[in-house]
Order: structure tokens, then sequence, then C-alpha cells
């Protein structure tokens, strides 16, 4: 369905004010060369029929894709993680397809297979690390069960390990004169591919395991920074943003900034409402959750200044401490995250692609409809981890722990441990 | 000194060498001559054989005395071995040509190299460091809140120089700036993998590290000289001068000498204890049950024949014998890696700053694939059962504060004591 556009013949006398900035348009619609001798010509969006069909094709998927992510959402975590691993998937077949040059992998059989090999030794033990503590918790009732699975996370390290030598001696076994470099950088790439793909999503699942809140609002803030920017660069774009994507103007870049860091002070609050959100997730179940959303999600009452609460028929603002935190948020997607999108351009220019794939009608593939949310995802996890984790709940939060998956026993002995470390410490080492 | 001249006639297939240190063959001849490379045929042989003796005389004596003076030492060696490897590596692929074009473009390599050792050595060595400091408030405090944001900091600094990388990406030379991009981030990831592993081992004490490092030196030594004596059938189309017979022999030596090296290398404390901070002083600690000579009665067929009657052994030479298996037989394959990587490319060498021997890269090649199971199988079937233990105990030094783990602690004495009271 992605068809190509033919963009209307450049006039001298249409401004350039209407140089679109937008995200999710005919950015990937338009052959790159024509877009760099269009540079000075009229983008306007009304002016083209196919464009707005074209539109309508790329509104509907997105309408789709959003209905889609919110009935995930209702579903709970786990079909959250679920839905992550799909996408994780189709964006490594996506990615592995790129580099493979047809004809030489038929004189490979079975190398293809080898990427598949080191995705699922990569997945096993990304998501046996995060999951570790929840597995575990999960089946606590079951002493069976139990022991099997602490047995296997005891020995998780080793058999990920041997999983990924037995893969690299497959490959070196595998290797063919004259496909050296060939098989060398398909190597390469898979890794780089894995790297990029299993770190993102990694701190994905690990956030929402925290709480839903925590990954749903860094995504939305980047959609909205998306459509934001559009809509800035549709009414205001004039000066363009940087080489790589020239369809980016400053206004929409701005614009954008301002909106997205706005919606996000108010999304936090209107998120911050709901348990289903804020609760974090310590097992695998998918009950209902419920449990103290603790001091961050409280509302607090912010009366205005005198002055001010006269102008207003409001008299002040209920605040919760998590708004603030919305703003960094809101800040670093619209400020930074769209460096993904500009790397995943350059990417593509640098190999001549079009698109990284094309299974979403109008968007292209699942990698260009990521390419910013995998930044943000680092740099929600990273913040989380970093400033919102309060100091006071670590010491609840390691009570708890402590509590839960140690012995009466085991609960001594580490006493009696932590006892002599602080001894030590006193008297210095020997 | 890395080239080597022609060979003569191909002859008896007898001497075909098995000789890791031989990557100063070029590649054609030895497809070419299958035959003759018996050693004492060729004068220039012996000249290089000598020179390679003396970089290895003169490296295995640095090693020494580093090992000597301490973990400390060792572990600024291995940042120096790493930076030399990943200045090798980063020029590998690089082309003059456009680097001119490109001013400022390999300050980023360096700007990446600096964040990956920032995040892997303050991970590994934030308790440490917190112990060190552990006497002295101020300092005590600083270091705390380093350690808290540095995860945010090292982050920062790699967005930093990844944005940094998207507003230099000039028309034209994108493709190469997005492989070297890739290039940089392989290599980062292969070099500090390994030395971070390495100086993990290290602090676990310095046997983890020279055990491991050892037998992959003992594995090419032996592989050498089995195949120079027994050498015949070939073993991988990579490496053509490995044989089969040298590959069998330096099994079955290594695994023989890592039983009996552990047992000598066990008696030492300097060796076997670990080291909790970054000081660099005497050791003492109680090895611990691993360490503790054990008597096993010799069977009576035995004695008759040798004057002793019972062996002492160290449980660890058992844990040596997996260690020793594996150099002799899955370690070889990070030499064959390389090799096959050095053809893809068209490369004789990884560099030359080891005379007789090529770069250090080319030294180091087994070492990286040892050191990461050696910390792998350190961390799975060495360290004490009570794993889970540790774990929260390294979670509350790491990430509580002083009055919060005093906190923790009078708070859990509490909660033992009131179910030992409740129960009673």
């Amino acid at each position: 369905m992605r068809q190509k556009e033919q963009s209307p013949p450049p006039s001298p006398f249409t401004p350039p004010s209407a140089r679109l900035r937008h995200r999710k348009h005919t950015k990937s619609q338009e052959v790159f060369p024509d877009v760099s001798k269009l540079n000075g010509g009229s983008n306007l969006l009304v002016d083209d029929q196919n464009k707005y069909r074209s539109m309508w094709v790329r509104t509907l998927s997105s309408f789709w894709m959003l209905g889609g992510v919110i009935l995930i959402l209702y579903l709970g975590h786990l079909y959250i993680c679920a839905m992550v691993v799909v996408i994780q998937i189709l964006m490594a077949a996506e990615l592995f397809h790129l580099r493979r040059i047809v004809h030489e992998s038929k004189r490979l059989p079975g190398f293809w297979l080898i990427n598949w090999y080191f995705f699922f030794t990569a997945m096993l033990y990304v998501y046996g690390r995060i999951l570790r503590q929840h597995l575990v918790n999960t089946v606590t009732s079951d002493k069976f069960f139990c022991k099997l699975v602490n047995g296997l996370f005891k020995y998780h390290m080793v058999i990920c390990y041997f999983l990924y030598i037995a893969g690299v001696m497959w490959f070196i076994l595998t290797l063919k004169k004259r496909m050296y470099k060939y098989q060398f950088g398909q190597y390469a790439w898979t890794h780089m591919i894995l790297i990029v793909v299993f770190t993102q999503s990694s701190f994905t699942v690990a956030n929402i395991f925290e709480g839903i809140f925590w990954f749903i609002l860094p995504a939305s803030l980047i959609a909205i920074n998306d459509v934001a920017a559009y809509f800035f660069g549709f009414f205001f774009g004039r000066t363009p943003l940087i080489k790589l994507s020239p369809k980016k103007t400053w206004e929409g870049f701005i614009g954008g900034s301002f909106a997205t860091v706005l919606f996000a002070f108010m999304l936090a609050n209107i998120l911050g409402q709901f348990r289903w959100m804020t609760c974090p997730r310590k097992d695998l179940s998918t009950g209902w959750l419920h449990c103290d959303p603790g001091p961050l999600f409280k509302l607090e009452y912010y009366p205005f200044p005198n002055n001010i609460a006269e102008l207003l028929p409001w008299k002040g603002m209920w605040i919760s401490p998590v708004q603030w935190h919305a703003l960094w948020l809101g800040l670093f997607a619209s400020i930074i995250a769209p460096f993904g999108g500009f790397f995943a351009s350059g990417l593509k220019r640098a190999f001549k692609i079009k698109d990284f794939g094309d299974s979403i009608p109008g968007h292209g593939g699942f990698t260009d409809r990521m390419d910013c949310q995998m930044v943000m995802a680092i740099f929600a996890y990273i913040y989380f981890q970093s400033f919102v984790l309060a100091p006071g709940s670590s010491v609840e939060m390691i009570l708890d722990q402590i509590e839960r998956s140690l012995s009466h026993e085991e609960q001594q002995k580490l006493y009696a441990m932590l006892g002599q470390i602080f001894q030590d410490q006193k008297y210095g080492y020997m | 000194m890395k080239k080597d001249p022609g060979y003569g006639a191909p002859s008896t297939p007898t001497a075909r060498l098995r000789r890791r240190k031989g990557s100063t063959e070029a590649f054609p001849e030895v497809d070419k001559s299958n035959g003759d490379n018996l050693l004492v045929n060729d004068r220039n042989k012996y000249k290089s054989f000598l020179i390679r003796t003396y970089s290895t005389v003169w490296m295995i004596g640095g090693f020494t005395f580093v090992i000597y003076m301490g973990h400390l030492y060792i572990w600024a060696m291995v940042v120096v071995i790493q930076i030399f490897m990943a200045k090798e590596l980063f020029n590998l692929l690089r082309r003059a040509s456009e680097d001119r074009r490109l001013p400022g473009f390999r300050i980023l390599n360096w700007h990446f190299f600096f964040t990956a050792m920032l995040f892997v050595y303050g991970r590994i060595l934030s308790q440490r460091l917190v112990n060190t400091v552990a006497s002295d408030k101020v300092l005590y405090k600083l270091v705390s809140k380093f350690i808290k944001y540095h995860m945010v900091t090292c982050y920062f600094l790699y967005i930093a120089g990844f944005v940094w990388f998207i507003l230099t990406l000039k028309k034209k030379m994108y493709k190469y700036q997005f492989s070297q991009f890739a290039w940089t981030h392989m290599i980062l990831i292969v070099v500090f993998t390994q030395s971070a592993f390495t100086v993990a081992n290290i602090f676990e004490g310095i046997f983890w590290f020279l055990l491991p490092a050892s037998l992959i030196i003992v594995n090419d030594v032996a592989a050498y000289i089995f195949g120079f004596f027994f050498g015949k059938t070939p073993l991988i189309k990579l490496s053509p001068k490995k044989t089969w017979e040298g590959f069998i022999g330096a099994s079955v030596a290594t695994v023989i000498s890592a039983f009996f090296l552990a047992n000598v290398l066990g008696h030492f404390q300097w060796l076997t204890c670990p080291r909790k901070d970054l000081s660099s002083g005497w050791l003492h600690c109680d090895p611990g049950t691993l360490f503790r000579p054990e008597e096993f009665a010799l069977p009576e067929w035995f004695s008759e024949w040798f004057p002793w009657k019972e062996i002492s052994i160290l449980p660890v030479q058992w844990h040596a014998l997996c260690l020793g298996l594996f150099a002799s037989i899955i370690a070889p394959f990070g030499g064959f890696f390389a090799s096959g990587f050095k053809r893809a490319f068209n490369i004789k060498d990884f560099g030359d700053s080891i005379p007789g021997h090529g770069g250090i890269t080319d030294r180091m090649d087994c070492q990286m694939v040892m050191a990461v199971f050696a910390y792998i199988y350190h961390q799975s079937f060495v360290v004490p059962q009570n794993l889970t233990l540790e774990i929260i105990i390294d979670q509350i030094m790491m990430n509580l504060s002083y009055e919060e783990q005093r906190d923790l602690y009078t708070q859990l004495g509490q909660m033992i004591m009131e179910r030992a009271t409740g129960e009673s």
C-alpha cells in the first residue's frame, strides 16, 4: 500500500512557508532525490489529492494501532510484555532481512538460522534476568516448581553463555571460503541488531513491571511529540532543521517541544490516578492490582497566589509529585528522542533503503515506528531507577525482599553477616 | 619482522606445525606449500623464533612483576592492554582518505571508549571504592552520590556522543560514518566485556585471573610442541598450520597442568584472597574451604611403586580441570574467529606492537574467550551456595546510605526478635 508520491511541480510563487514538518506523513513516501530538489518548492498538503489519500491510509493504520495498544493496556502487564516481545520479533525479522543479499544466502543453507538462534539465546538471557524475581514469586506456592526454578536460575548465566558459545562455534564451523567477508558482516550486523532491539525492550519490560505508568507515559509523549511537531510544522514551518530529514523545521521542533512538555504535565496527572497504571506487579499473575501507590502519586493542593487567583476562576491546582518528573520526561522526549529518528533516517540514506519494512500500511515497518521509542524507553528506565526510586522506599523494598525470599534461618544468617560487616567497617580491615 | 621467507619445495607433511604464534606466515604461501615446514631446515626461522622467544620472555617477565605488585596494578595493566587493543582495532578499518574529510571523527571513538570505561569500571569497582573511603565521612558521601547517579551520568555521556555523531553526518559519507559507528560499538563491546570480567575476577582473587591466563599460554605452547613432533592431520581450513595431533595432545597436557598448577598457585594467600577495597597492601584472609588441602589416601598398588602414601589435593583443583578443558577445547575457537576475521578483511595482523607476535589483539584473542568463561564459571560454581544472601547483602551495601543500612539492620533485628517472641 505504499505508493510513490507524485509531488506537484515546484512553482516559483508558492511560498516556502508551507514546508511541512511531519514525521508520520509523507517522509517515507518521497523518493530522496526529489525531496532535495524540491527544497524550495511547495509541499502544501492541501494542494495534493494523492496526499489526502495517503494521509487517510496512515490515519487508519494509526487508529488501528492505537486501538490495539489500548486493548492490551487494559489486559495487563503480561500481555503488554507479550506485545513488546512480538514487536521485538517483528523488528528483528525486518532488520535481519535488510542486509541479506538473496543470492549469497542461497549458497549458505541454514545461515539465517544462526540469526534466530542468537535471537533466542538473547531472549532467554535478557528476560531470564529481568523476570527472575517475578517468576520466583509466582511459583512460591509449589515446592517442586520453586526448587526447579531456583535451580535453573542459579545456572542461568552458564546456560545462556554455553548456548552463545555453541552459536559462535557453529558460526566458525560454517565459514566458507570466499564468503568470509559476507559472513562476518552478517555476524556483526546480527549482534548490532540484537543489542539495539534487546536493550530497549528489556528496559521497557522492566519499566512495565514497575507500573504501566512508566511505560505508557514515555510512549505517549513520543507519539504526542510527533503529532504536535507535524501540526506546528504544517502551520508555521519555515526554517529547515537538519539536512538528514529535510521536512523537519525548527518551528515544528520548538512548538512540538512546548506542546509535549505541557501534555506531559497534564497526562501524568490523569494517568497517575489509575491504580492499574501506578501499581508495580511483583509476580506474573494477571489479576487486578491493589496497592498503596505511594507519595509520588498523591495529589496535593497548591493554592494560587492571590493576584493570579483573582484573574482565574480556579483557586488552586491539584498536583502530584510525579508530574514534575513527567516534565523531565517530556523535555527529553521532545529534544533528544527525535535524534533516534534522525539516526534511522541517516541509516536509511547510508544504505539506500526507503523503509525498514512494509508491515504497517502507510507507515513502513515496525522499526520506522519504534526508532524514537527506543531512545525514550532506555531513558525512562534509567530516569526511573536513578530519580524516582525514593531513598526511603529502598529500605522497605529490601526488607520486603528479605521477608519474602529468605527463610527464617537465612534471615538470621543475614543479620549475623550484616553485623559482622558493620563491625569490620568500624575497626577497618586488617 | 613480520615477514617470513617463502618455503622450500613441499616435502613430508609430517612437519606441519601447529603453531598459534605463527601468524607471521603470509596466507597464500601457506595454501600452496602444504608441505615442508620443518623448523630445523630454515635459518631465517631460527632468527624469527629467537625474536619471538625474546618478546615472550619480556612479556612473561613483565607479567610476573605486575602480579607481584598486586590487584590495583594488574587492573592498571588490563586497562593499558585494553587501550592498546582498542587503538589497534579502531585503526584497522579506518580509511585515511575519508578521515581527512571528517575532522574530529576519531575523537568520537575515544569519547565512547571513555564512557564505556566509566560505566564498566564504575559498576564493578563501586563496592570496592565505597569500602576504601568508608572511614572518611565527606568522601563517603561524595562517592555514594557519584555511584547513585553513575548510570545517568554514563547514559548522558553516551547520548551526547550519539547526538554529536548525528550532527557530524556529512552528505555522501553516511555509509562510511555509520559503518565506523557500528564498528566502534562492536570493538568496545568485545574489548570491554572481557576486560570487565577479567577485572571482576581479579578482585575475587588473583588466582582466578592467573590460572585461566596461564592455561591459555600452556595450551598454546603444548599445541606447538605436539604439532611440531607429531603433527599430521590438518584441523581446520581457517588455520592451516593447526593439526589434530597438536590439538588433542595439547588438551591432555593442559588439563594435567591445570590440575597441578592449581595446586601450586593455591598455596599463596596473595593469589587466593579476595580484595575488598582498593588498597594495595598485603592480604590476609581465611582462604576458605576451596583452598584447604585435603588428604587422599592413594590406592595400594600405587604406593607399592612410589614412595608417597597419600597426596593432598585442594578442592579447587577439580574446578581447575573444568577450566583446563575449556581452555583447550573451546578457547582456540577465539583464535579461529580472529583468523577468519583477518582473512575476511585481508589483514595480516591486527597491529605490530609486539615484535614477532603481531599486535596485542593477536595475543589476546583466546584470552578473551577464556576470561569471560572464567568469570561465569566462578560466579556459577565457585561462589558459595548462599547466593541469594550475597546478592541481598551486595544490594544493601551498594544502594543504601550509611544511615539507611543501620536503619535496615535495626528493623531486621526487631523483625527477628518479634518473630522469636511470637513463636515461643
